[in-house]
């Protein structure tokens, strides 16, 4: 992405626009009326043109597409990102609640002979 | 003056008849009702040969983990005698990662059988993962028209990694930018090429969902002597929910009750280009789950496969934050790192358990996988940079695409009931309007429709009183 110009043969990414706002569907809300319906792909450059030039591109189906230039090379730089806070606690909580339970039911069966299901059933009737 | 648009527009039907290879005319019974198990036959194909199938396309046949810790955490909650066991099927295991490559597995099987040379569909989902795999496999050529970006080129992680994983198959990907009018370049493309629609909602692909509910009937049967009593279904476009509630009746488990589960994101809209960001689920969601049952034919096919309405016994929603507790709690108790739309399901089954007597069995059908992007990390990173507040809570407070509320407590996790009887009526007001404002719809439309909302004839008559004295 360095490079600000693409080569004849060059993987990039090209953008157009295929509708105009006023040829758009009726059945938009006011936002996306307002807007263009734009589109990007990518495939590999008919010819050497600067960022933002027009180009023609063939895609991985073998369809020529044109649209203006916008990245060569393009790449992908999605994350998981930083730890939630909100969500930290909930592993060590939820682990000692499920040891907690276990041994209270553990101790229920040693208590009661039959065990824990005999124990249950008394409870629900 | 007639636009592009307009002008693919009214060649829809002539455009997907040819790139579908079936003439759904031909199911058609009057201005309402169709033959609908006709038009799922007419594949001609077998559950066994659609098993064998996705056999040989390296789908199905995931493992149905039992959850004893979830099951543990909820019985520790609940009254005495309450706490159904949990059971996942982990369908995150299949080629692609998602049950979407049961669908995608049998549209590609049918693309290649005849003869086209390419597919295309339009899906921002797993759906896309799903046939750039299929096709991959079979040698046939993908398109995949994706909306994955607002006015600004600014997009969902998870819409994000899904366009990277249909491209690592060997897709060619076409991003977009907010819009239903994916659809119409889909039929572009469709008539420039002459590809096949790999449609989510064609007979090919909701008859191959038919397996999950086949493969969840017969293996409790084999681990607990029984099916389910109760399978949890993460909804979206019904297609989920129709093909494994019809795989389960066809195992002989017509009595396991279907539950299906959206997260709530009411007060969005879906085709809004302010909205689309705020959303930190992209699928499974309400946006999708009740437009879709209450007028399934707004589809990219004439007539849609996935009814889900002919089904549903309940309708549960949970909101985005219990989603995300859910999904965290499943890793750190269970070791099951996955995507978080696919735990909406998880998350709803969490709160139902808990009502149900000990005895009882939950089967919650899906996982999806995850990664960069598509995780709740990365989702609730990217809410807090679109200006959604994230803050621990009681989930009650959580209001789409203003705040997530992460529960505090398991307690707090309370799937709420959304009234399946509302969303029958207005299927039935839109099946009405959609067949004109002079039509009178015949006792045959009458059972249609019945059938069609899992109702009675008494029951849609008195419908049909009800909305001509509210016209």
């Amino acid at each position: 992405m360095s490079d600000q110009r693409c080569r004849a043969g060059d993987w990039v990414e090209v953008e157009s626009v295929l509708l105009e706002p006023a040829d758009r569907s009726k059945n938009l809300p006011e936002d996306t009326a307002a807007q263009p319906l734009r589109m990007w792909i990518k495939g590999y450059a008919e010819s050497a043109v600067d960022m933002g030039a027009e180009v023609c591109v063939q895609t991985v189906t073998g369809r020529t597409v044109t649209g203006t230039l916008s990245d060569i090379n393009p790449g992908y730089f999605h994350t998981f990102g930083r730890p939630i806070p909100e969500l930290v606690h909930v592993g060590p909580d939820l682990r000692e609640r499920l040891a907690a339970y276990r041994a209270a039911q553990h101790g229920e069966v040693l208590d009661e002979p039959g065990g824990e299901d005999a124990g249950t059933e008394g409870g629900a009737s | 003056m007639s636009t592009r648009f307009d002008e693919i527009m009214s060649r829809r039907g002539e455009i997907m008849r040819r790139a579908l290879g079936m003439d759904y005319q031909q199911f058609e019974q009057s201005p309402i009702a169709f033959d609908y198990e006709a038009m799922m036959a007419d594949h001609g194909y077998s559950l066994a040969d659609i098993r064998a199938i996705q056999r040989t396309a390296g789908v199905g046949d995931t493992p149905l983990l039992e959850l004893r810790n979830m099951t543990d955490l909820v019985r520790s909650i609940s009254e005495p005698g309450k706490g159904a066991r949990i059971f996942v099927k982990d369908e995150a295991a299949n080629l692609a990662g998602a049950f979407k490559d049961r669908r995608a597995s049998v549209s590609i099987h049918v693309a290649k059988e005849k003869g086209y040379e390419g597919v295309i569909a339009a899906t921002s989902g797993n759906y896309g993962a799903a046939v750039s795999s299929q096709a991959a496999r079979y040698g046939l050529t993908c398109i995949i028209c994706q909306e994955t970006f607002d006015s600004r080129h600014i997009g969902q992680p998870e819409i994000i990694e899904k366009s990277r994983i249909c491209e690592a198959y060997g897709a060619e990907v076409i991003q977009m930018t907010v819009g239903p009018e994916l659809f119409f370049h889909m039929l572009e493309l469709l008539d420039q090429t002459g590809y096949f629609a790999a449609s989510l909602y064609s007979s090919f692909g909701v008859s191959g969902i038919e397996t999950l509910g086949l493969e969840i009937a017969e293996e409790m049967r084999e681990r607990t002597g029984a099916p389910p009593t109760v399978c949890v279904i993460t909804h979206a476009g019904g297609g989920n929910t129709t093909g494994t509630a019809r795989g389960l009746k066809r195992a002989g488990a017509g009595e396991t009750q279907i539950v299906s589960a959206s997260v709530d994101l009411s007060g969005l809209h879906m085709a809004s280009d302010h909205d689309f960001n705020r959303k930190s689920f992209t699928t499974g969601h309400t946006g999708f789950g009740v437009p879709f049952a209450t007028w399934p034919d707004r589809a990219d096919v004439p007539r849609n496969a996935a009814r889900s309405l002919r089904y549903i016994d309940r309708y549960l929603t949970v909101t985005q934050g219990e989603t995300f507790y859910v999904t965290e709690a499943l890793v750190k108790l269970e070791g099951l790192e996955r995507g978080p739309a696919g735990n909406t399901a998880m998350t709803a089954a969490v709160s139902l358990a808990r009502d149900l007597p000990r005895e009882a069995t939950v089967v919650v059908q899906e996982t999806e996988y995850t990664g960069a992007g598509k995780h709740h990390w990365a989702q609730l990173n990217f809410a807090k940079e679109m200006g959604v507040g994230v803050c621990s809570g009681d989930p009650k407070n959580n209001v789409p695409g203003k705040v997530i509320v992460i529960p505090e407590r398991p307690e707090q996790i309370c799937a709420k009931d959304f009234d399946v009887d509302r969303m029958r009526r207005s299927y039935v007001r839109n099946a009405l309007k959609n067949a004109g404002a002079d039509y009178v719809p015949t006792a045959a439309d009458i059972e249609f429709l019945a059938a069609d909302t899992n109702s009675s004839a008494e029951k849609v008559e008195a419908m049909l009183v009800e909305l001509r004295e509210a016209s």
